[in-house]
């Protein structure tokens, strides 16, 4: 298998009054062209530090991030981000928030031509409507939209997404799950996704990567999601995998949610399918256990 | 609702008249007395009896001041003009002064938010300079521009060492407001903003005048207005130490001769012309802030 994204020994470690605090260590990862890979792992394990390292916005301390054979050293258009909030620039309408990147990007092709890149990543969006609006003038989703717009319409080598459905409402998250996935099985582009949602990463991932707890947090484990697509998602639902694939993430996740709490006696993941299927990752529901 | 309304509109009122009241009480009041002089013959004597005697009051003071609200644009000479044309000559200083101070202030408040080097070598001067009144600045200033001279043909001068300092002093006293203001504003830009010029690689002007402006605009106007308040506050002593005709200009020339009347309408006509321009200002600041 070729790897079109590694991340090797990567490592990022903060100078601190007490000494050095270790985010992350050693941390290994390879993607392959066009493959859609989430990171999953509890809140401030240094997900978004992984992100923002290969986004080239946080300097890396140790390790490389090589993309398509050359080693990232800043940030750059290359990658497309998106992040919780989408960053959109609120004096300027949906369509100029987009056109800035456009124009960096394209700037060899005619005016209209890049127009036209702009106008059909928002259409595609669903903002066909509303794209000469400000940011004020959207709503949380409609926002997020133009954040997708923006990263797709630079035709980037690959997507970066940190948790980028975190702050919408249930419904419009599925919503916005669903362009996400449609626009990046058209456009092929390679994704790293960080998210705390399980059944958003199983319903969006080839693979769900999922980091143990920090300090000095690295991979622990990663569970390969081979649902046909395309995907519905009442189908994936449905799939006799999905309960087993599920249930594995989040006693991953409970084993070190333990860990950090200093209880260990925690029956080990099962193998095989459990009818158990606990609805979400509540730290009260371990105190009580 | 409506209740507030006629309160915002009746207090002032009530303030304003409680001011005049006082200053009625206050004023000295003309009495006039027949007196036996030394001859034996009977003259009629006014003298003046009050707290402050010689201080006019708000009757007296539009009797003796009509002439120059009335006629507001007349003029009989360089220093007795209708005090809407003084209003002119001293806001047309203010504006250049004023824009003086913008052009080199907020160039100077963006470097001095963008490089931590450059505010960390300024920083000190510009804290001492900061306080330091105009009525020191102006001197320097003479001194400064003591070479300029602009004149026309008929060797009258347009331009000379006095303009050039009036020019330099409103300027070097409004600046602050805006440096501070611009440096306060860059570096409160989010990250977020930052880090959209850094991934799209903008190029430095554009990230300037795409990212780095708009997002200090709100912080930039408030500078703005409060500058223009100090510039405003200004003239009137770089007018009086340079005699230049304008409303401190006039209120130096009627102080010198004793002409209390005068002064008043010159503190009342600064008064409102400054409230009048922050009002406007603040107006269009709310506007950069809707954004
Ligand atoms: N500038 C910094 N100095 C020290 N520690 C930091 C700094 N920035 C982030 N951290 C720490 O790095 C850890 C990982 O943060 P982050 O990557 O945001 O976690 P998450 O997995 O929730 O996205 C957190 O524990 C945070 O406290
Ligand atoms: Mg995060």
């Amino acid at each position: 298998m070729s790897h079109y994204l590694e991340l090797s020994q990567l490592a990022k470690v903060y100078p601190t009054p007490k000494g050095e605090a270790v985010i992350v260590k050693d941390f290994d990862l390879k993607i392959a062209k066009g493959e859609f890979v989430s990171l999953i792992g509890h809140s401030g394990c240094g997900k978004s530090t992984v992100l923002s390292m290969v986004a080239g916005l946080n300097e890396i301390s140790g390790g490389a991030v090589i993309l398509a054979g050359k080693e990232i050293t800043g940030p750059g258009p290359d990658r497309g981000i998106v992040f919780q909030s989408p960053c959109l620039l609120p004096w300027m309408t949906a369509f100029e928030n987009v056109m800035l990147g456009v124009n960096q990007v394209f700037y060899t092709a005619a005016r209209i031509e890049r127009r036209e890149i702009a106008e059909y990543y928002l259409s595609i969006v669903g903002l066909a409507e509303s794209m000469h609006k400000r940011p004020g003038e959207l709503s949380q989703g409609m926002r997020q939209r133009v954040g997708i717009a923006r990263a797709f319409a630079l035709s980037p080598k690959l997507l970066l997404l940190d948790e980028p459905f975190g702050m919408l409402d249930s419904l419009t998250r599925f919503e916005l799950q669903q362009v996400l996935i449609e626009l990046w099985r058209r456009e092929k582009i390679t994704a790293l996704m960080v998210t705390h949602d399980v059944d958003e990463a199983l319903f969006l991932s080839d693979r769900v990567v999922m980091m143990t707890n920090g300090p000095a947090a690295e991979v622990g484990d990663i569970l390969e999601v081979k649902f046909p697509r395309p995907r519905e998602r009442k189908e994936v639902m449905e799939h006799p995998d999905y309960y087993r694939l599920r249930e594995h993430l989040i006693t991953f996740l409970e084993v070190h949610a333990h860990k950090k709490r200093k209880l260990v006696d925690v029956p080990p993941a099962p193998s095989g399918g459990s009818p158990i299927q606990p609805e979400a990752i509540e730290p009260q529901r371990f105190c009580a256990a | 609702m409506n209740k507030t309304k006629f309160d915002s509109i009746l207090l002032p009122f009530v303030g304003i008249a409680a001011c005049v009241f006082i200053w009625w009480c206050v004023a000295g009041k003309p009495v006039t007395k027949q007196v036996r002089d030394d001859f034996g013959d009977v003259v009629t004597v006014t003298s003046r009896v009050g707290i402050s005697a010689d201080l006019p009051g708000p009757i007296e003071t539009w009797h003796k001041t009509r002439d120059y609200i009335l006629k507001p644009f007349e003029k009989r000479g360089e220093l007795d003009q209708g005090i809407l044309a003084f209003t002119w000559l001293s806001l047309k200083l203010v504006a250049q002064g004023y824009c003086i101070a913008l052009l080199v202030g907020t160039p100077i408040g963006f470097c001095l938010g963008l490089s931590k080097t450059f505010s960390k070598i300024f920083d000190p001067i510009i804290q001492i300079l900061r306080p330091v009144s105009p009525l020191a600045w102006l001197p320097l200033g003479m001194v400064l521009f003591s070479s300029v001279k602009i004149s026309d043909a008929a060797g009258h001068v347009l331009f000379g060492a006095i303009d050039a300092a009036a020019l330099f002093t409103i300027a070097v006293c409004a600046m602050w407001p805006t440096v501070l203001n611009t440096a306060v504003g860059v570096r409160a830009i989010p990250q977020d903003y930052l880090n959209v010029a850094k991934v799209l690689k903008l190029s430095r002007a554009k990230t300037l005048c795409k990212v780095l402006v708009p997002a200090t605009l709100p912080y930039m106007f408030t500078g703005f207005r409060l500058s223009l308040g100090i510039a405003w506050l200004v003239i009137v002593a770089a007018e009086m130490l340079t005699g230049r005709p304008g409303v401190g200009g006039f209120l130096w020339q009627q102080y010198n001769a004793q002409s209390f009347a005068h002064i008043i309408l010159c503190i009342l006509t600064i008064g409102v012309v400054g409230f009048v321009l922050d009002r406007l200002m603040s107006v269009v600041e709310r506007r950069f802030k809707a954004v």
